[in-house]
């Protein structure tokens, strides 16, 4: 291959890429503008809300309590050391409220409904079922996307609070009725450093951030799949490894912007 | 098309999000639902607040009282401004009383510490906007350590 | 190029004139003219990879042409805004190769789908019209089962009960014989043609079953190397001399239409001469 050919592939995937990210941007606009309306649009949402909220609920809980009694148990080894096995509570909490909720609820997310998404839509895109509804001159966005993409955005940041109290809660049982430190001061301490806004309503921003970005990769990922079982099983892949990282990316971004200053 | 069973879970599923919500923002932040018009602010000045940080406790004799609600330098005389959310059911100290920077333990957060003054027939209490005067600057680690390092070696000579 | 046209005694509803279609660099239509009279059965043939599907995928407007330009009932369709569009979309169904039956819901739910989302009728009467459907299609007992739970055959039957709810003026159909057995294809070869009689619709088939399309088929088009070669009522392309058209036809292995996919020479291949 001569220069200019490498330099005209070049060309190519960016052009490409450019068209791609064009692409899942209008679909993106296209699910955020077409709010599922109340009498047809509702009964869409609430079944997606249970496909990907309610069905994802127990792996989330019990990660939670799982790694909220991780957390506190590796925490205590270490404080101890100090003395200041006191604040137990606080690092606990604010582990979980900043970083471990919203971050592990959508990888975990991403790896429970954002892939049952991708492969759900491939599968209907394959067998032309989203061609067929074309046809029938009904929107695929409005009757497949949207509620998928609400659903979704609804779904994660409930998914991440419930994460992060049973995680605080995991990290209670641990510290206080196995490791002996006192309940109180566990409490007090724990509330003294919790800030409703630093901590809370930043853990509700960076869960509906994660919340849009993967949802939307997954939908977009499901909605150009290549109609055959190998594109779905290599979109289904993408879409779990793009919107982890894009997850991660993002949780870094994020934190800069909430508590780097 | 749908059950009520999926209704049903639905329902549960958001309600125990709420939940969730709820017992972190009055649990965990332990935020207080109180009307606007249940603090007075005070001032005091500092040459040195140390560590001390928007939204520290001022406590009396281990009982919070208020909190920090901003922190600012004073432009002509460079010392730092504190402001004080006073609680509006601690009302009786008088103008007498101290305020200094204290350490929970030896390494913990830092907090006002408010001593209350003696009380005279011409010393008044401490109203809405009032400066306290007698102020005590939190105890720097490293200028103790200097201190202790320079008394040491002048008892040496 | 000469213009195709059907017999004129009957009025288009289909007209497609000079249409030019490629995906990517690869060239599926050069220029391509037809038309398709009303309540007619229409036949569009061709060999396999011909991009058969692709024609009836730009008639309904879910892809956009080169050049040229497809007009259904003198509305362009390529033109028109995306609500005229969807207007248009609902006098139109298409049946799909793989029946593309929604596989969340029951086969009554299936055929109810478009009707409850576009007629605006109560429950009752789209209960009455979906059994009525169902009926035609030979599984008004099949109503409550699950697409999976169908045989092929039975899925495609189901897709045409919901192809037809709407009471459509324009059916496409494609390739509904591929792939089936001799029983279900006698059962849509003369469901095809019952509902074209009785409905009085305007069908466009694609396929490439020779003898099933020859039997129901007023007018035949074969496609073939990116254009129109022969046309004509069935008894015509019988008997055309076309060398193209009586391989196909009859079905031949190699002929005009070669049996190899362009190669370089096998003799140069094999003995490595070639880089």
């Amino acid at each position: 291959m001569s220069l200019t050919d490498h330099i005209a592939g070049i060309g190519r995937s960016a052009i490409a890429s450019v068209t791609g990210l064009g692409s899942a941007g209008l679909m993106l606009w296209g699910a955020i503008a077409r709010v599922p309306k109340p009498r047809k649009g509702i009964p869409l949402l609430i079944k997606q809300l249970y496909v990907i909220g309610v069905q994802s609920m127990v792996i989330i809980l019990v990660s939670g309590l799982f790694i909220g009694m991780v957390l506190a148990l590796q925490g205590y080894n270490i404080l101890v050391g100090f003395g200041t096995e006191d604040s137990l509570g606080p690092m606990v909490a604010l582990s979980l409220l900043r970083e471990l909720g919203p971050v592990v609820t959508a990888l975990l997310f991403a790896g429970r409904a954002g892939s049952a998404l991708t492969a759900e839509i491939g599968l209907m895109k394959s067998t032309e079922q989203l061609s067929s509804l074309e046809m029938m001159a009904i929107d695929p966005l409005r009757q497949i996307i949207a509620p998928r993409f609400w659903a979704g955005v609804i779904s994660l940041p409930l998914l991440a609070l419930m994460f992060t109290a049973v995680g605080i809660y995991g990290g209670h049982i641990v510290g206080v009725e196995w490791k002996g430190i006192d309940s109180g001061s566990f409490w007090s301490i724990l509330q003294a450093s919790v800030e409703w806004r630093q901590d809370i309503v930043n853990c509700v921003i960076k869960s509906l951030v994660f919340a849009v970005v993967v949802t939307w990769i997954a939908l977009y990922r499901g909605y150009n799949v290549i109609p055959n079982p190998e594109g779905i099983s290599r979109a289904t892949t993408q879409t779990v490894v793009q919107s982890s990282l894009a997850v991660l990316a993002l949780d870094f971004l994020l934190t800069a912007m909430m508590f780097g200053s | 098309m749908l059950t009520r069973k999926i209704e049903l879970l639905v329902g549960v599923f958001i309600l125990s999000g709420l939940m969730a919500f709820l017992v972190l923002v009055f649990n965990v932040a332990n935020i207080e639902v109180k009307p606007g018009q249940s603090h007075y602010t005070l001032y005091a000045k500092f040459t040195n607040i140390g560590g001390l940080k928007v939204r520290s406790p001022v406590k009396v004799g281990g009982v919070v009282v208020g909190r920090v609600t901003q922190i600012s330098l004073d432009p002509t005389e460079l010392v730092a401004v504190v402001e004080l959310a006073m609680d509006k059911q601690y009302e009786q100290f008088p103008e007498t009383s101290s305020l200094s920077i204290l350490t929970s333990g030896l390494l913990g957060e830092q907090f006002l510490g408010l001593t209350p003054g003696f009380v005279m027939d011409d010393i008044g209490m401490l109203q809405e906007g009032d400066y306290i005067d007698d102020t005590h600057s939190a105890l720097v680690l490293e200028d103790l350590i200097g201190q202790f390092l320079y008394s040491v070696k002048s008892k040496d000579n | 190029m000469i213009n195709e046209r059907a017999d004129d005694d009957a009025t288009p509803l289909v007209e497609i004139e000079h249409l030019a279609f490629s995906r990517g660099s690869h060239v599926i239509y050069e220029d391509v003219s037809l038309s398709i009279p009303k309540g007619k059965v229409t036949a569009i043939m061709g060999p396999s990879g011909i991009g058969k599907t692709t024609l009836l995928k730009l008639i309904g407007g879910q892809l956009q042409p080169d050049r040229g330009n497809i007009k259904v009932d003198g509305i362009d369709v390529h033109q028109c805004s995306r609500s005229e569009l969807f207007e248009l979309r609902k006098r139109m169904s298409m049946l799909f190769q793989s029946g593309a039956l929604f596989t969340d819901m029951n086969v009554f739910d299936n055929v109810a789908f478009a009707l409850r989302e576009h007629s605006g009728l109560p429950e009752a009467i789209i209960k009455r019209i979906v059994l009525m459907k169902l009926e035609a299609v030979g599984l008004r007992g099949a109503a409550k089962m699950m697409p999976s739970e169908l045989s092929g055959g039975m899925q495609r039957r189901a897709a045409l009960a919901r192809a037809i709810a709407l009471e459509p003026e324009l059916i496409l159909y494609d390739e509904p014989f591929a792939g089936q057995d001799p029983i279900s294809m006698g059962v849509l070869v003369k469901l095809i043609r019952e509902l074209s009689d009785a409905l009085n619709l305007t069908s466009v088939v694609v396929s490439h079953d020779v003898q099933e399309v020859l039997g129901i088929a007023d007018y035949v088009y074969v496609l073939a190397d990116k254009r129109i070669i022969a046309h004509g009522t069935p008894e015509e392309l019988r008997l055309a001399d076309n060398p193209k058209l009586k391989q196909f036809i009859g079905g031949e292995p190699d002929g005009p239409v070669p049996f190899h996919f362009p190669a370089p020479d096998y003799q140069k291949e094999m003995l490595g001469e070639l880089n």
